[in-house]
């Protein structure tokens, strides 16, 4: 057998590792929205959220943690904070945060095991389309038990 | 109202620290393209502009660009029909910069040769076509024009120099489905790796804008629905209780 890695009349791939003037973006490249179309903004949104979430998890947590110190606590954190108009529009922001993530991610895994690749516009379409109904069903329902 | 573009066009010349725009000013025709815009600011305005080009028609895939921040082959894009006054044209991404719109294609290339992918296709050979005599039967090429649109479009070459990119996972899903005396395990092997197929996340920006027909990320999918089948079939093919 010849050795696959040599270049034996093959092309090797050049070296990744060499300093090079390639002027890969880096982070910037994935957040940088000009240009970018349907499935570009997609994937910024789901990493955008992605983070986010992760990030809203352990927020979750924290305030879950007041109710260890008891029933007094937790009384006024709800009245003192989560009443608020403010934190209303922060429930239709996670809700839409994970919407977004959530429907995209079953996009990705489905198209991503080359499963609806033909199809896969319309599958971000048509889970655009849910996630809009339900963040808007969302949005009617905590504004009617917020009120 | 005047009909003149201003084209602002980025300029970067060896030793430079670091790249700048320069503004020109070009009347289009209702048929100019960027490549006429560009080569006419080069012959009666700037000599020392570079950039890359051969065929003036979508077939020699190096004139691709970025203009107003999408990437293009310069040759077939209307100026008009872009409808903005001022142009912004610069160099391909995620490739080295050589010279004002002129990037490296060398380490692009090399991942092209690396899948071994052949030129002809078989399947699609124009049998249609009527030829005079003694011109051979046409042939019919594979789609990907080599332009490098596909990796500068990807947000994941942003942060992966590593990253086999579409034009090569397309070409190798090519050798896939059509070996044509090409090396398949070998090639999927390249597939079938963190900065291969796998790299990808589904954004389809690559087949958004190739201009060619090739649907990279198309490719990219059905290359991982096979490399799954091929680890699937690896696994039962192992005996009981060996990896132990
Ligand atoms: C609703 C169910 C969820 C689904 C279906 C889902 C699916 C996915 C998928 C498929 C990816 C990979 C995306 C890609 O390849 O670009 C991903 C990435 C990620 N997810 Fe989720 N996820 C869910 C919930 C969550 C939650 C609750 C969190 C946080 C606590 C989270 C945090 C992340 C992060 C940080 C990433 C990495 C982002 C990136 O690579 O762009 N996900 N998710
Ligand atoms: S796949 Fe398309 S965009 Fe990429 S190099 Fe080939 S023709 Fe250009
Ligand atoms: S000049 Fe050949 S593709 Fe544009």
């Amino acid at each position: 057998m010849t050795d696959r890695t040599a270049p034996t009349g093959r092309t090797a791939l050049p070296d990744a590792t060499a300093p090079s003037r390639a002027r890969r973006r880096g982070v910037a490249g994935w957040v940088d929205v000009r240009g970018r179309r349907l499935g570009g903004w997609a994937f910024i949104l789901n990493r955008v959220t992605g983070l986010g979430v992760l990030f809203y998890l352990y927020l979750h947590l924290l305030v879950l943690s007041q109710l260890a110190i008891g029933p007094g606590a937790w009384d006024s954190l709800l009245k003192n904070w989560f009443l608020n108009p403010v934190f209303l529009v922060l429930d239709v922001v996670l809700l839409a945060g994970l919407l977004i993530h959530g429907l995209n991610g079953i996009r990705v895994s489905l198209v991503g095991f080359g499963l609806v690749v033909s199809r896969q516009k319309a599958l971000l379409g048509a889970f655009g389309t849910i996630g809009a109904i339900v963040l808007l069903i969302g949005t009617l329902m905590f504004i009617s038990h917020g009120g | 109202m005047s009909d003149t573009v201003t084209f602002r066009v980025h300029r970067f010349k060896h030793g430079d620290a670091a790249s700048h725009h320069d503004s020109f000013e070009f009347e289009p025709g209702p048929r100019s393209t960027v490549l006429d815009a560009l080569t006419a600011i080069r012959r009666t305005q700037d000599p020392t502009l570079t950039l890359r080009h051969s065929c003036f028609h979508a077939s020699c895939g190096t004139c691709g660009m970025k203009v107003n921040g999408q990437e293009v082959l310069a040759c077939v894009t209307n100026v008009r029909e872009l409808g903005t006054g001022e142009v912004t044209v610069d160099p391909l991404g995620n490739a080295p910069l050589v010279n004002d719109l002129v990037v490296d294609m060398g380490p692009f290339y090399a991942r092209l040769n690396a899948v071994e992918r052949p030129l002809v296709r078989e399947s699609e050979l124009v049998t249609g076509a009527r030829t005079a005599s003694g011109i051979p039967q046409p042939l019919r090429y594979e789609d990907c024009i080599e332009c490098g649109i596909c990796i500068s479009a990807c947000p994941i070459a942003a942060t992966d120099p590593e990253y086999l990119g579409p034009a090569a996972l397309a070409a190798a899903d090519r050798v896939r489905e059509e070996p044509r005396g090409g090396d398949v395990p070998f090639v999927l092997g390249l597939a079938d790796a963190p900065h291969g197929a796998w790299r990808c996340h589904v954004a389809f920006e690559c087949s958004e804008a190739c201009p060619s027909n090739e649907a990279p990320a198309s490719h990219i999918m059905q290359l991982r629905r096979s490399l799954i089948g091929r680890r699937w079939r690896a696994l039962l093919a192992q005996p009981v209780g060996a990896g132990r």
